[in-house]
């Protein structure tokens, strides 16, 4: 029997992925006067959202679905960008001319037989949970929060669970362990290494954290050792019951939430014969090893962006941030122009009352500078490198973020002496790069 | 309905029909008005979605927060008197809100 196929109108782009990247690679190219027409195409059925709010306001019923809309539909009619819903992708098919070469033009095929023929292609793709492989992994009441559907489904569970066990204590875990909180829930988190958000900040954020969300009430299980994730009984069966752990003991749950970071969806690339290294592989213009696909945000491997970085260094960001810069270098790239991620990197993690904000990358530190108020529960950490300050981890501090984002910005330092002292504003310790501290 | 004008820093302005409950930000980024960038989509992380509210219209609106106003000093085009964070303006009933967008703000 055969499938019948579609075959759409070839677009002037394909980006694949109705991402946070993949919407900023349609807009910034419409601002840099690509003037061919541009599909966007989405793997899920809904129109292009935001993720952020996903574990904190969306799930707390703070706002609803619509507020989590990129765009209006007008705005992508206006500007000739077709969305495309709920395709998947699954292979790619390069065009090759008769002497062997390739222009970056082909098709690509959906997994229900819909061809859609490209002249260039953008992998947006992102990122998808990592499983968790645990006896009990399947149960019912075992879940994910990565997309929009993943949070619908646990908002749909929640009057059931009084109690909850979060797997993983990173930026997602700890921010739905809030939200879980705050909603009444029993919460247990689970985190296998020896403290909190252990990829991301250094020792002294992590346990700023762990004092304040055990503080109010969260409990928290560092080097947690699972064994089994247990079955209900009776009305219950096939539904998760609770946690077991190493030493016997079982933690009730109704809920398990997993987080346990994200795996780049790399597959396509590798169909395609592209570099793949814990992402897929670019250079600085967000280009792909093939020299004409781009890719960009989640999926992408980069070069350390952060000024001054040593050669050769390179780093995969998951973050808003990164996703919309990356996307910005790709559309120039797109358009023939060879420009550089501009602007420091920076993320944000809103945990209750706990506002987070990261400037830089802390990739190679070898120092710390802890700014602490704790009466006006202001909380930061400086990184340095060879004396050079390369990130800052801000708790409700938005002035030390802002001024480490700054003058990373302006490729300054602020020298580690004086900053400790919270009493002092960072923006006044502020001096050019290299400029050496001379102790007293 | 409640109405936000947009005046870019070269001057031109764009109307825009706005919805009550949603911010200031909001209803900008969503019709893709230009000057408001609002990287952390309203949760008072980025200071991206800075404007100046037209001075006569200020006090109809409610005051800001220690935080607002602490990452006012971080915005890329300084601070003025009548800065503000648009994802911190709720759009209310029969508002008719002026606002102007700074030259840059990354």
């Amino acid at each position: 029997m055969n499938t019948p196929t579609t075959e759409r109108a070839e677009t002037g782009l394909l980006i694949i992925g109705a991402s946070q990247a993949g919407v900023q690679l349609a807009i910034s190219l419409r601002g840099t006067g690509f003037d061919e027409h541009i599909t966007l195409l989405g793997e899920e059925d809904h129109r292009p959202y935001q993720r952020p709010a996903l574990s904190k306001e969306f799930l707390q019923d703070k706002v609803d679905k619509e507020n989590l809309i990129f765009r209006s539909q007008e705005y992508w009619d206006e500007h000739g960008i077709e969305l495309v819903k709920g395709a998947r992708i699954e292979r790619i098919e390069k065009n090759t001319a008769a002497d062997g070469t390739q222009d970056g033009s082909g098709v690509a095929v959906a997994a229900d037989g819909t061809r859609y023929p490209f002249r260039r292609l953008a992998l947006a793709v992102g990122a998808r949970a990592r499983r968790l492989e645990i006896e009990g992994a399947e149960l019912d009441g075992v879940v994910y929060l990565r997309s929009a559907d993943d949070a619908l489904e646990l908002k749909a569970r929640l009057g059931d669970v009084q109690d909850a066990v979060v797997v993983g204590g990173g930026f997602i875990g700890l921010e739905a362990a809030c939200s879980l909180h705050g909603m009444g829930k029993n919460v247990t988190v689970m985190e296998y290494g020896p403290r909190l958000v252990g990829r991301a900040v250094g020792e002294d954020t992590s346990e700023y954290f762990l004092q304040a969300h055990r503080g109010r009430g969260i409990d928290i299980r560092l080097g947690a050792r699972m064994t089994r994730f247990v079955e209900g009984t009776g009305e219950r069966a096939g539904r998760v019951a609770g946690v077991e752990l190493e030493d016997g003991t079982v933690v009730d749950a109704q809920l398990v939430l997993v987080g346990i970071g994200v795996v780049p969806n790399t597959e396509l690339a590798e169909q395609m014969g592209l570099a793949v290294d814990n992402g897929i592989v670019v250079d600085r213009h967000a280009v792909a090893s093939d020299g004409t696909t781009v890719a960009v945000g989640d999926v992408a491997n980069m070069p350390n962006p952060l000024p001054g970085a040593p050669e050769g260094e390179r780093i995969r960001l998951e973050s808003v941030n990164n996703a919309i810069e990356h996307a910005k270098i790709a559309a120039y790239s797109l358009t023939g122009r060879r420009e550089e991620y501009a602007g420091i990197p920076w993320f944000w993690s809103n945990q209750a009352d706990l506002k987070l904000q990261i400037a830089g990358l802390t990739l190679g530190y070898d120092s710390t500078v802890v700014r602490r108020d704790d009466a006006k529960g202001k909380f930061s950490v400086l990184y340095y490198r060879d004396g050079q300050v390369i990130a800052a981890d801000c708790v409700n501090a938005p002035l030390d973020f802002m001024a480490v984002r700054n003058a990373l910005g302006k490729g300054q330092n602020i020298p580690a002496g004086a900053a400790a002292d919270p009493a002092v504003p960072l923006k006044s310790l502020v001096v050019d790069r290299h400029v050496q501290e001379v102790s007293a | 309905m409640p109405t936000i004008h947009y005046t870019d820093a070269a001057g031109s302005t764009i109307d825009i029909n706005a919805n009550v409950g949603d911010s200031v930000m909001e209803t900008a980024v969503r019709n893709g008005v230009p000057g408001i960038v609002a990287e952390c989509g309203g949760s008072l992380s980025c200071a991206t979605c800075h404007v100046f509210v037209r001075e006569d219209e200020l006090e109809q609106l409610p005051g800001m927060s220690e935080m607002e106003d602490e990452m006012l000093y971080g915005t890329t085009e300084d601070r003025r008197d009548n800065s503000r964070l648009s994802c911190q303006i709720k759009v209310t009933e029969g508002m008719d809100l002026h606002v102007t967008t700074p030259e840059t703000q990354v």
